[in-house]
């Protein structure tokens, strides 16, 4: 019952994805040459009410579904791996054109080459879990 | 009865970012009431060890179990991509400013206002040119390392991260257009120069 409900979120986050073009390669590039309000108009918006219902779910100390409390952990403080992990990826999304959740959506949508793009993602995970311990954080 | 027939029509249409960005802060919202989190990009890390990483580091060595509700959520996102496509896209060509389509016929982009994804990276006519395929491996490996690295993507920092008001989040984000910013106005140019 509970792994139908993610397979449920799951597809709705896709199709919301993709019907926002937030999937589209074109969209990244647009947002990146500030030509549109339409990245922005979701990230802001997603961020307005994101805040809103977060705030809520901390201060009202509201329980799980299944009645557990709800932690929501802090990011630990550090500087170096959020600048320089963020700038890598950055290269990556804008060239790509997509970020993680993206990548799963087009491969349903059926753009063959995205493979290649998750098979190139899937690699760099792997070498940062074996490099991680060499890197600054 | 009119509003109904509207509101298909809008169904079948892009929707606009003033409903699709409400509805990603409901979705994380959900899996927070779940108590899970909104991250997409832990999923990498995931395939790793289920591909048998954790013989080369023990940073492979989790529970995967623990994980398995995540792997449901890229099930149902591969499942959602699907249906907007086939089902609910009659006319995928995104329409984007003119500005930005002159820019990417400049840049060789002939596709750019025409359709969902450039044709010039995403079709498999596309892959009979072996740069095709380097520029896919290697903006692959930067989003994976660079996400890994960062500790969350778009969803776990942009969204989950900025909306519970963390900083290291922010600095990350600020990462994210730096580097985007660098290589669509830099590096675009060296990589597309026709």
């Amino acid at each position: 019952m509970k792994s139908l409900a993610y397979i449920i979120i799951g597809t709705f986050l896709g199709v919301v994805l993709y019907k926002s073009e937030a999937a589209s390669w074109f969209r990244i590039y647009e947002m990146f040459q500030f030509d549109s309000f339409h990245m922005y108009g979701i990230i802001g918006s997603a961020l307005a009410v994101g805040v809103v219902l977060v705030q809520w779910i901390k201060k009202s100390k509201v329980k799980s579904f299944s009645g557990e409390n709800i932690s929501i952990p802090h990011k630990e403080k550090t500087f170096a791996r959020y600048i320089l992990g963020g700038t890598l990826f950055g290269l990556g999304w804008a060239l790509a054109g997509a970020c993680p959740g993206p990548i799963y959506i087009l491969v349903g949508a059926g753009y063959w080459p995205i493979v290649i793009v998750l098979f190139g993602a899937v690699l760099g995970a792997f070498v940062y879990g074996v490099l991680s311990g060499k890197l600054p954080h | 009865m009119i509003f109904v027939q509207n509101l298909t029509k809008m169904l079948y249409q892009p929707w606009p970012w003033y409903v699709s960005g409400p509805l990603i802060a409901i979705i994380m919202a959900l899996l927070i009431l779940m108590g899970k989190k909104f991250g997409m990009s832990s999923n990498l890390e995931t395939f790793c060890s289920i591909g048998g990483a954790g013989k080369f580091s023990d940073y492979f060595k989790i529970d995967i179990k623990s994980k398995r509700w995540n792997l449901l959520v890229v099930l149902g996102s591969v499942i959602g991509g699907f249906l907007g496509a086939q089902w609910l896209s009659p006319n995928p060509a995104v329409d984007i400013s003119e500005q930005t389509v002159t820019k990417l016929q400049d840049l060789g982009f002939e596709s750019a206002g025409a359709a969902y994804l450039p044709t010039e990276l995403f079709s498999m006519e596309s892959l009979t040119d072996p740069k095709v395929w380097v520029i896919l491996l290697v903006a692959g490996f930067l989003v994976g390392f660079g996400t890994r690295y960062a500790g969350g993507c778009t969803s776990g920092h942009a969204i989950s991260g900025l909306s519970n008001l963390q900083r290291p989040s922010l600095i990350a984000v600020i990462g994210f257009f730096i580097g985007g910013l660098i290589m669509v106005h830099l590096l675009f140019p060296l990589i597309f120069a026709s």
